[in-house]
């Protein structure tokens, strides 16, 4: 197919396949992000995310596999943790949260012959993008919405009212546990796009727009998938014409959007 | 007499060696309607999730009926805000076909609101929404933590006579917890005066004599409730209106709120 393979070869194209991949699966996980005020844990697993990339280097592995070993022995260690109560959660998250991130550049400065580009796992590099990267991404999305589609009501079920969702048999702690690991599978690949530092963002901001405009759950995760796009095509048009860097242009779009939505939908309402 | 549809032996729950509820023995039978009281921190809250299976035992026994469908009232339906949620969409979430949805929706009497949003409903409307939530299961069972919590004087009485009828029609079980001593003494077979054990129980007329419940509950509580009979000459549709009951020709769906009280 030599259309398709023209279009992979240029780095823009690619870079535009894989940013509206992970559009796909970060509106429906935004939601829950959003739902479930998972906000501040889903910023302590991003940064947990550049310690995973410095384990890799030191036990040499695939990187997304680190990044996402990683991600779920911290996000199992923050469930257990978070059942001792013996911190408020946000102060535990604090403390995990910049921790990891500081664990993490440490340990790559212990690494002088790993060259790494620092600046583009803080802030993404969607423009190297590879086609490596590009089986990731859409490897991981379609086991990610498999998954949602089939444990659909439960997860709903259990975001609405756990203790309902438990006498109804929905199995509430598994179903968060898989709600981790897809958390971990999304942000190893979207760290790729716009970085560990701005990976919540493109989480919940398309959600958080989607939120004005839809009356149902489904409505809400499918606007949200739409901003989501948007927001990467918008940003990467962005840095094609002005040179801004890609990452932060997304973000930028995205926030564009939902003010210009809150601003439109509070006008209306008047 | 058939099989209960749960039944506790000696059942025990302990947070931190200390027992919230202490060897508490009790049969639910499909028709019963059991309700309990007791003051705060009494284990009421630990007693019914235990029977939903939901709390770790300590000790005892939790035997229950094979495939027993429970439906579930809990105490309150407090929503994310940034979750949209429409009733329609709600009800769809047990599983249910539309129709059963909406048929269990007239049943408690909010038919009217299967396009409403779910935030903009009052205490009263998502009691009844979470009842025919619970209802389009056609449980065996039905168990309801303070159902009229945040209902109106009027709409507690209309609550608590709805559950019976749904008694009657599911030929169901139901253990529920209350607060409204009076109403309860009016609607219910039997009472279980709680206090991490049950300090006594039977039937509402007898209970208000006993002494461990005049201990519980304070003499001027337990002199109070001298079985209250309420005697209406009307009641009220959802939307507060008085409802003739002789010559009743409210729009259906609100049928079921209005009959003769005895």
């Amino acid at each position: 197919m030599p259309i398709i393979n023209a279009v992979l070869d240029d780095f823009f194209w690619r870079a535009l396949i894989g940013g509206l991949g992970v559009a796909l699966v970060a509106g429906p996980l935004g939601c829950f992000v959003v739902w479930r005020r998972m906000a501040y844990f889903g910023d302590t697993l991003a940064h947990s995310a550049l310690l995973g990339i410095a384990l890799s280097f030191l036990i040499s592995v695939p990187l997304n596999v680190g990044v996402i070993i990683t991600c779920v022995v911290l996000a199992m260690a923050l469930v257990l943790l978070s059942r001792t109560r013996a911190l408020a959660t946000d102060t535990m998250l604090g403390i995990l949260s910049h921790s990891a991130l500081a664990i993490g550049l440490v340990t790559l400065s212990f690494m002088p012959d790993v060259r790494v580009d620092l600046t583009g796992l803080l802030f993404g590099d969607l423009l190297a993008m590879s086609r490596e990267d590009l089986l990731w991404i859409y490897g991981g999305a379609t086991v990610i919405l498999l998954l949602l589609a089939v444990l659909w009501r439960g997860l709903i079920m259990s975001t609405i009212h756990e203790e309902l969702a438990r006498v109804e048999g929905v199995p509430v702690e598994r179903l968060r546990l898989v709600l981790m690991l897809m958390f971990s599978l999304v942000i190893a690949v979207a760290m790729k796009i716009v970085g560990v530092l701005l990976i919540t963002a493109l989480l919940i901001i398309p959600a958080a727009t989607a939120r004005r405009l839809a009356h149902n759950p489904e409505i809400m995760v499918a606007m949200a998938v739409i901003f989501g796009c948007i927001a990467v095509t918008g940003g990467l048009s962005l840095s094609w014409y002005l040179d801004t860097p890609a990452g932060p242009s997304i973000v930028v779009t995205a926030f564009a959007a939902f003010l210009l939505v809150y601003s439109a939908a509070g006008r209306a309402r008047a | 007499m058939t099989d209960p549809l749960v039944s506790l032996q000696n059942l025990t729950v302990q947070f931190d060696s200390r027992p919230v509820v202490d060897r508490v023995n009790l049969k639910i039978h499909r028709g019963d309607i059991i309700t309990i009281i007791g003051p705060n921190g009494a284990g009421k809250t630990t007693l019914i999730k235990a029977v939903l299976g939901i709390q770790k035992v300590s000790a005892g026994q939790v035997s229950v009926k094979k495939n027993l469908v429970i439906g579930y009232v809990p105490q309150h339906l407090t929503l994310e805000a940034t979750l949209p949620l429409s009733v329609k969409r709600f009800m769809l979430l047990s599983g249910r076909s539309l129709s059963e949805c909406e048929s269990a929706l007239a049943r408690t009497g909010v038919g009217h609101l299967l396009h409403a949003s779910v935030h903009h409903l009052s205490g009263g409307e998502k009691q009844r929404l979470l009842l025919a939530r619970a209802l389009a299961r056609k449980p065996d069972l039905l168990v309801l933590d303070e159902p009229a919590q945040g209902v109106d004087i009027n709409g507690q009485a209309s609550l608590y006579d709805l559950i019976r009828q749904l008694r009657d029609d599911l030929n169901c079980g139901v253990i529920m917890i209350s607060h409204d001593l009076h109403l309860v003494m009016a609607a219910t077979d039997k009472v279980i005066c709680l206090n991490q054990h049950i300090c006594c129980s039977g039937y509402p007329a007898d209970i208000s004599h006993d002494p461990a419940f005049i201990e519980t509950f304070g003499r001027p509580v337990a002199e109070s409730l001298a079985v209250y009979h309420h005697h209406h000459n009307h009641s009220h549709d959802l939307h507060g209106d008085v409802v003739d009951s002789e010559s009743h020709n409210a729009p259906s769906g609100h049928a079921e709120c209005d009959h003769a009280h005895h």
